[in-house]
């Protein structure tokens, strides 16, 4: 009787905000909603999508940033949101796919991390933040096979071992880390592209933020779903850096110098391609 | 078959009442501060890792004493509740005096139902705006709820401390007047200089929840948590 009153504490203490959700209120969990299982949906569901998302390590740190453009099939269904968010103090991730879920997957991964660090009173360590994103994008794996899918990047900086890190995931969860940079999203090629000529060891915080700015120019240049830089408008892309002091989100002023530079010298060289 | 006894519903609850107020009695006392830079927390507990404060959410924090495994309980239930909250509802939603009135509930519920009742008193703070807007309120062992002003003394020697702290407290006090007022309540009586030697900083466990905190810290939590570093450098 006592031992099993024991077992029950333990399988009861969870310091996981997603695992109570699982447990008491599941239907607040954003990949619990089953569309109509085994039903292929007929045509492409038309919801907005999330583009390119752009991330690098520089000396120091790590970088993301992400364009402002979301699509809904030849639509565009905003040109101002934000697919870059801070994780926690340590960690930003960026989202490309169904906006949607990844909204909310962003809002649940949130609350997780503080959530842990709440119940235990200290921070999860970085490999244990990427496993448990690994874990939510697993866990909308029925709805990614239904053509709703997330695919994130995570970034932060490991206070044990005093460096920035990346990871990307797959559609299943699968966690794999990157060095040097990496790119998701529709524009994600391009991008890569960019910052293959672009970038090198040990750029600095500033010259970091000049090469994802144009990487995305890049991107937005070829690929239809991706925003560029919108001067009418006044709109920037979205970037954090995170280092030792933690995750900062450059102002609108560095973005608009950095991205005017670009216009310029795209401008002075006046070439096609 | 055993015969049971009558025990009339007054003598019941008055001894549940007495075995928990002897219980909180043994305790060391906490003491929670409104005061102009926001709200400050301070207990006498020599554990650097064994937290009698906590947070619970964005502008709320937790104090109690008692049971530590009664009241660990409670605030984890009560990080749960106010994160689900946020969660489904939105961040401003959750307050201290719906977290408070879940407490008294489940406090109340223990006390009349279940074989012992808690041995804990709770304190829920929430820091506003403006000192108006602070909100602090003491849960006891019964479910009772108070809403106070100014200031929460919980614990062993409430009384005595209760009127150290009445005496010094003024709406203007910084956070180093507060946790100064707050060691002077809880040092244990004597001359001032052993007061002061009788409280090192590691014997106290201290927690402040910012008023400014967007603006001085960037962040919208503003439960921070101070060390024995950072206690020193603020009473120096």
């Amino acid at each position: 009787m006592q031992e099993s009153t024991a077992n029950q504490v333990a399988a009861n203490a969870t310091s996981s905000f997603t695992e109570h959700l699982q447990r008491d209120r599941p239907e607040l969990l954003p990949y619990n909603r089953s569309l109509q299982a085994g039903v292929p949906a007929a045509a492409p569901l038309q919801v907005p999508h999330a583009t390119t998302i752009v991330a690098m390590s520089y000396d120091g740190g790590v970088l993301m940033a992400g364009d402002r453009r979301a699509t809904m099939g030849n639509i565009i269904a905003s040109r101002h949101i934000e697919k870059v968010f801070p994780a926690d103090r340590y960690s930003v991730l960026g989202i490309a796919g169904t906006a949607g879920i990844a909204i909310d997957l962003t809002r649940l991964f949130q609350v997780e991390l503080e959530h842990y660090e709440k119940i235990e009173g200290t921070l999860l360590s970085l490999e244990g933040k990427a496993n448990r994103l690994g874990a939510m994008i697993r866990g909308n794996l029925p709805l990614a096979m239904q053509g709703l899918a997330v695919v994130p990047l995570f970034a932060g900086f490991d206070t044990s071992a005093g460096v920035g890190r990346l990871f990307s995931y797959d559609v299943t969860g699968g966690r794999y880390e990157e060095r040097e940079h990496h790119t998701v999203g529709s524009g994600s090629v391009f991008a890569r592209g960019a910052l293959k000529k672009l970038w090198r060891p040990n750029l600095t915080a500033a010259e970091a933020v000049a090469v994802a700015v144009e990487s995305l120019y890049d991107a937005a240049d070829d690929d239809s779903a991706t925003g560029g830089p919108d001067t009418v408008r006044q709109l920037w892309p979205v970037i954090y850096t995170v280092d030792s002091s933690g995750a900062r989100r450059v102002p609108d002023a560095e973005l608009a110098a950095a991205s005017r530079n670009v216009i310029e010298a795209r401008t002075i060289a006046g070439r096609e391609a | 078959m055993t015969q049971q006894f009558y025990v009339s519903p007054e003598q019941l609850m008055k001894d549940r009442a007495d075995f928990a107020r002897k219980g909180i009695a043994r305790g060391r006392s906490v003491v929670v501060i409104s005061c102009e830079d926001g709200i400050a927390l301070v207990a006498e507990n020599p554990s650097p890792s064994l937290h009698k404060i906590g947070e619970i959410y964005d502008k709320i924090a937790f104090a109690a004493v008692g049971k530590y495994n009664e009241f660990e309980s409670l605030r984890q239930a009560g990080v749960r509740y106010a994160d689900v909250r946020g969660y489904s509802y939105d961040r401003e939603d959750v307050t201290a005096r719906g977290l408070a009135s879940v407490y008294a509930q489940s406090l109340g519920a223990v006390f009349t139902a279940e074989q012992k009742p808690f041995e804990v008193e709770l304190a829920v703070a929430e820091v506003g705006a403006s000192q108006a807007d602070d909100h602090l309120y003491r849960l006891t062992f019964d479910g009772s709820i108070a809403d106070e002003h100014s200031f929460v003394v919980m614990g062993g020697q409430a009384d005595k401390v209760s009127s150290v702290i009445g005496e010094g407290w003024r709406s203007s006090l910084n956070f180093a007047d507060a946790v100064r007022l707050a060691m002077t309540g809880l040092a244990p009586a004597g001359e001032p200089e052993e007061q002061a030697k009788a409280l090192p900083a590691g014997a106290l466990e201290v927690a402040v929840l910012d008023r400014e905190s967007e603006t001085s810290r960037g962040s919208r939590r503003a439960f921070r948590r101070l060390n024995d570093a950072d206690i020193t450098a603020l009473l120096a």
